[in-house]
């Protein structure tokens, strides 16, 4: 029987020959990975009941990214818990302030097509970018896998998402989410796996397949999934990985999908999430002249070096309008330092934003660059829940790099393909 | 529920679709223990709930139950009730999986909607089946598979490993 991507990947990690949709099974894991925030000070209690350690220090990853740089003394005592866990437990991929964890655990190579991987935090869809399946857990949840290396999975259906058309300027993987939450609400993908194909895909480069898989969380699928490429294994051999066979973990031409679902990104303008949540989308056009505050480019979604190149290509020989301030939250050291050489930050800051450390930051209100009571501000994470970034009546509308850089620019939101002609 | 997934004539609360984290465990009340959280379980759309609620009961809703947050609270407020089951056409995927790990039994029952408030039910997990006492009528529900039903009598995952690794 024709088979997905994501039953072949669970069946191998059950040990079985096949496995069917709503089925249940136990599965061995390949890679789980923490982070500061619902890793060691959740989980460390609980495996203290249990009264073991972690099953396999080799297949952990821990970063540390939601707290980073400690900003108070409950935020340094966090980081020092995550620290001595790493210490404890011998963990020898552990990454302390290199980026955010999505990002870092891409970057250093732990992905490859056809893992099993868990992690603890609601984004994980991200690492489906890399023809793994690799879904997020709670806490309870990760203790019972770092204690055991297995958890247990319902195999999903999937939904199948094909982007098709050549990207317009001013236009990102973003759009492509964000239109979607517009379409299907934020239960349209009801712990499915989004299963990205299409004949844009194979043109997105590793950082926009990472940004459609991690917003598959704002769907409330299970996670998202691209099948392994040549771009793939590019990347993977790049970040200094030996790339997996892709070629075994495809989806079968007649596999069974529960709905499919077309965007034809050619058609596709910017589009924009008024508050409080990503399935108010709509083209820009609908909100543009909103006053704004604050202009954030930052997360796990949107602060990947080629978001800062998009930022970069706008605020090309422009300035941040007076009364409005932007800040910017590279997703990692790496892109950083990557963006410092070929002079992307230099036309950042000249531009007037400002640049923060690597690390969740504002995103979830975590770290610095948060908002005051009825505040505005657009940014290009991918959430805008009330209060997530700030004061509970402060507003977030969302975008793509482009278009919040636009709006640093003008003071208000506007279509950035008037700054890109 | 006893040791084989059997439930027999449990009194049910019937909701809606949508029920989601923050009517299960009001976000408000966070920082508060899991008692204080749960005495305001389902407040907002059933205020009798938390006062009536007796050991054993089930609950039978309409789609995407638990979608939300990925809070724990929301499972561990009805098991602090003694809820014995929920049954729903969808889950949201955190809250199944937090469900089940607190020992909450969750089934996917396309048909939940018509089961209606105050009816009693009998569930045989393991088999996939639902029967509605006063009426006679059957339902089918997706299996809960044994290992999984092992940890729910366990208590949950945690319970169900401090066995497993004592032994
Ligand atoms: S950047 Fe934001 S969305 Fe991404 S992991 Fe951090 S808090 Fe979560």
């Amino acid at each position: 029987m024709a088979e997905t991507s994501a039953q072949k990947i669970i069946a191998h990690a059950a040990g079985l020959d096949k496995v069917v949709p709503g089925e249940i099974v136990t599965c061995s894991v390949d890679l789980a990975m923490i982070h500061d925030s619902g890793g060691p000070r959740r989980v460390r209690p609980i495996l203290e009941k249990l009264g073991v350690g972690v099953w396999d220090p080799d297949k952990v990853v821990l970063i540390s990214d939601h707290y980073v740089p400690a900003v108070d003394a409950e935020s340094a005592q966090i980081l020092d818990v995550t620290r001595k866990f790493a210490t404890e437990q011998g963990l020898p991929h552990f990454y302390d302030m290199q980026g955010i964890c999505h990002v870092v655990l891409a970057e250093r190579g732990h992905l490859k097509p056809g893992m099993f991987v868990v992690g603890g935090d609601s984004h994980s869809p991200t690492g489906g970018a890399f023809g793994c399946f690799m879904f997020g857990i709670g806490a309870t949840d990760m203790a019972g896998v770092l204690a055991t290396g297995e958890t247990w999975v319902r195999v999903p259906e999937t939904v199948r998402v094909e982007v098709t058309g050549g990207m317009p300027k001013g236009v990102s993987a973003k759009d492509v989410m964000l239109a979607l939450c517009a379409r299907l609400g934020m239960d349209g993908a009801d712990y499915q796996v989004i299963e990205y194909t299409g004949d844009t895909i194979s043109t997105l480069p590793m950082s926009e397949r990472m940004t459609l898989c991690n917003m598959a969380a704002e769907l409330g699928a299970q996670t998202g999934i691209i099948a392994g490429d040549k771009t793939t294994a590019e990347f993977i051999r790049n970040a200094g990985a030996e790339p997996s066979d892709f070629g075994r973990w495809l989806t079968d031409p007649q596999a069974l999908v529960r709905s499919t679902h077309q965007i034809d990104i050619a058609a596709l303008g910017p589009q924009v999430a008024a508050p409080h949540s990503p399935a108010n989308s709509a083209p820009v056009a609908e909100v543009e002249g909103v006053k704004i505050d604050q202009a954030y480019i930052g997360a796990c979604t949107g602060a990947k070096l080629i978001d800062l190149r998009m930022a970069a290509e706008i605020l090309e020989g422009r300035d941040v309008a007076k009364g409005a301030r932007l800040l910017i939250a590279p997703a990692s050291q790496k892109d950083t330092a990557v963006a410092a050489a070929d002079g992307t930050l230099a036309t950042l800051t000249a531009a007037g934003a400002i640049m923060m450390p690597s690390g969740c930051g504002a995103c979830a209100g975590y770290g610095a660059g948060v908002l005051a009571e009825h505040e505005v501000c657009i940014a290009s994470t991918a959430r805008n829940f009330k209060g997530r970034m700030g004061a509970t009546n402060s507003q977030v509308y969302l975008g793509n790099p482009y278009t919040v850089a636009a709006a640093a620019v003008a003071g208000e939101i506007k279509d950035p393909r008037e700054f890109l002609r | 529920m006893n040791t084989h997934g059997l439930i027999k004539g449990a009194k049910v609360w019937a909701f809606g679709d949508y029920i989601d984290t923050d009517v299960l465990a009001p976000g408000l009340y966070m920082k508060s223990s899991t008692e204080v959280i749960a005495s305001h379980c389902l407040e907002t759309v059933e205020p009798d709930f938390v006062k009536n609620v007796n050991k054993g009961d089930v609950i039978c809703a309409g789609k995407s139950f638990g979608i939300g947050s990925s809070r724990e609270q929301a499972a561990q407020s009805l098991v602090y009730h003694g809820v014995a089951a929920v049954l729903a056409p969808s889950f949201g995927g955190i809250f199944y999986r937090n469900a089940i790990n607190h020992g909450l039994m969750t089934l996917i029952c396309p048909n939940a909607k018509q089961i209606t408030a105050g009816q009693h039910i009998s569930i045989d997990a393991t088999a996939g089946s639902v029967c509605i006492q006063e009426t006679g009528v059957q339902y089918s529900c997706e299996p809960m598979p044994k290992h999984l039903l092992a940890m729910m009598v366990d208590g949950g995952l945690v319970p169900h490993l401090q066995r497993r690794f004592a032994n």
